[in-house]
């Protein structure tokens, strides 16, 4: 069912066009499995959404490419997520230095309890800047690509617990973009916004493309469809399929998959 | 029906009567409190002035004021601080963000709260034997402060662990996913928003300190001479106190001192208090 489209990293590999990619991996907490043998290519300057019902391993995946899950006791893995061809569990990786090209944005805006301008900078003094004059055209950079200078400009000062969910939410972005990660990552940060900080955050993520890779774990069926140039659905720690977005919605090839998104369980 | 109302009935006069028996606890023992306060005070004060703070005592303490005392109490305190209050947020730092729980964390916050129990008499008999004695610090600023660091350890650790606790996850999630190492992420996120709850802790220590008697005889002695180096022994306000009342010295003299050392205990709790309230607003309006 999965054979067609699995076979495709190899071929995009070869022409380079893959940034991530997910080798027959398997994530454990403990004695329980969550991932089941996922293979997974992410091509580059392309949205993945990776969906399906809760606790079927999604946000795991996602905190496993930036290795967030080795701070969670008893998780473990089998196999391999390669970053421009290299595991990122390899024991030479400097995981403070993945982290920095694999940006992650959460379900829930988090800003820290600092003012605009810090939350901004907050990435880049991590890595040792200190220049103020960098500092300030990082940050207005950064809100720039995420379209809220104008509204920011003037409040750079302002703590970032002031802003509403859905600001703080695209702050939470350009503090990722700040950084300027290779990959970004986003386990429904949707879930907690009203409608119209949905649409500009897609708007955002849709133009953030060109410059990135995005895998974003959606908030609804309708959203993957929007966003996905691939899809990927995950049941209960499996991957069931994995095609171009047009395909999977328009198409699925799996009747599970079908049945989901037509909306008959989940 | 009727069984009903009854039962209803007997359950609202026992929630009077609960309600009458919390307000007499609650009352009694703030009775208790403004009695003791007030009483000293009262004994004290008139004998407090400005000459009695700021000279040395005469004639072992019944004349002349209880200025090396004053500054005993806050070097030694200082001092305890000092050694404590990194050893024991370096503990609670180890404890939450730098292990696991496991048999290990657990027999240290085992033997930290096991050394909360001990009576401060048996601190004061260690500090004597390992440090006066044994190091040949002698009686000293050095041998006192170093004893009630000890004493004051396991309040610092806990605060500071408990404090340290409430900083929610996602702060460390984020701040890890923007490339912080650990300590970054600790010294960034973790140590700024636990800061309110560690100082606290760092206050009800210092109050322990500075009402302390048995532990600082023994290991800081009982000399009325200003202190002039880390190893000069010195007398602190409580243990002044304490000679002049059981030696007979000087009873008003020795409320004075007690007025003096109150003042300072309740001004360092309400600090304390003040802080807690604080920090509690804070994380409210956060959340």
């Amino acid at each position: 069912m999965t054979t067609a489209p699995i076979s495709a990293p190899a071929m995009e590999r070869a022409n380079g066009n893959t940034k991530l990619e997910v080798c027959d991996f398997s994530a454990f907490y403990g004695n329980e499995e969550v991932l089941r043998g996922i293979n997974l290519p992410v091509p580059r300057n392309e949205i993945l959404a990776v969906f399906g019902p809760a606790g079927g391993g999604k946000t795991t995946l996602l905190r496993s490419m930036n290795r967030l899950v080795d701070n969670t006791r008893g998780a473990h893995h089998r196999g391999r997520i390669l970053l421009d061809g290299k595991d990122v569990f390899a024991p030479d990786v400097d995981v403070v230095n993945l982290r920095r090209r694999v940006g992650m944005i959460f379900a829930l805006p988090v800003p820290l309890p600092m003012n605009v301008y810090d939350n901004i900078a907050y990435g880049p003094r991590m890595s040792g800047g200190r220049d103020r004059k960098s500092l300030d055209e990082a940050v207005e950079r950064s809100l720039q690509r995420a379209a809220m200078w104008e509204e920011m400009k003037d409040r750079l000062e302002e703590s970032a617990l002031h802003l509403s969910g859905g600001q703080q939410q695209r702050l939470s972005i350009a503090r990722v973009l700040a950084m300027e990660p290779e990959v970004i990552l986003l386990d429904e940060p949707t879930a907690a916004l009203a409608p119209v900080s949905t649409m500009k955050i897609e708007q955002m993520l849709t133009d953030l493309k060109r410059q990135c890779t995005i895998v974003i774990v959606p908030h609804s069926i309708q959203q993957a469809a929007r966003l996905a140039d691939h899809a990927a659905f995950i049941l209960m720690g499996e991957l069931v399929e994995y095609r171009p977005g047009n395909e999977l919605f328009t198409a699925p090839s799996d009747r599970r998959t079908e049945e989901y998104i037509t909306g008959r369980f989940g | 029906m009727t069984a009903g109302k009854t039962r209803r009935a007997g359950a609202q006069v026992a929630e009077r009567i609960a309600f009458a028996l919390i307000w007499t606890s609650a009352l009694a023992t703030l009775a208790v409190l403004a009695f003791i306060v007030l009483y000293i005070l009262d004994l004290g004060l008139p004998h407090v002035s400005w000459r009695f703070l700021t000279s040395a005592p005469e004639e072992m303490g019944r004349e002349g004021g209880i200025l090396p005392t004053i500054i005993g109490t806050i070097v030694l305190t200082l001092g305890a601080v000092a050694i404590a209050a990194p050893l024991g947020i370096g503990a609670a730092v180890f404890l939450t963000e730098y292990t696991w729980e496991s048999p290990v964390t657990r027999a240290i916050r085992f033997g930290a709260e096991a050394l909360a129990g001990v009576p401060s008499i048996i601190f004061g008999l260690f500090g004597f034997i390992f440090f006066v004695t044994y190091l040949k610090m002698g009686w000293s600023i050095l041998s006192g402060s170093l004893t009630l660091a000890i004493m004051i350890l396991p309040t610092i650790i806990r605060t500071a662990e408990e404090a340290i606790r409430t900083v929610p996850n996602p702060y460390r999630d984020v701040s890890f996913g923007l490339g912080a190492t650990r300590w970054q992420m600790v010294t960034s996120v973790v140590l700024p928003n636990a800061l309110p709850g560690i100082i606290t802790g760092i206050i009800l220590a210092i109050g322990r300190s500075v009402g302390e008697t048995a532990a600082v005889i023994f290991t800081a002695g009982t000399a009325l001479n200003m202190p002039t180096s880390l190893v000069s022994p010195l007398r602190t306000m409580a243990v002044h106190f304490y000679i002049l009342a059981i030696e007979g010295i000087s009873l008003e003299k020795a409320y004075a001192t007690g007025a003096i050392l109150i003042i300072t205990t309740l001004t360092v709790n309400v600090l304390a208090n003040w802080l807690i309230v604080r920090a509690v607003r804070r994380h409210r309006r956060k959340s």
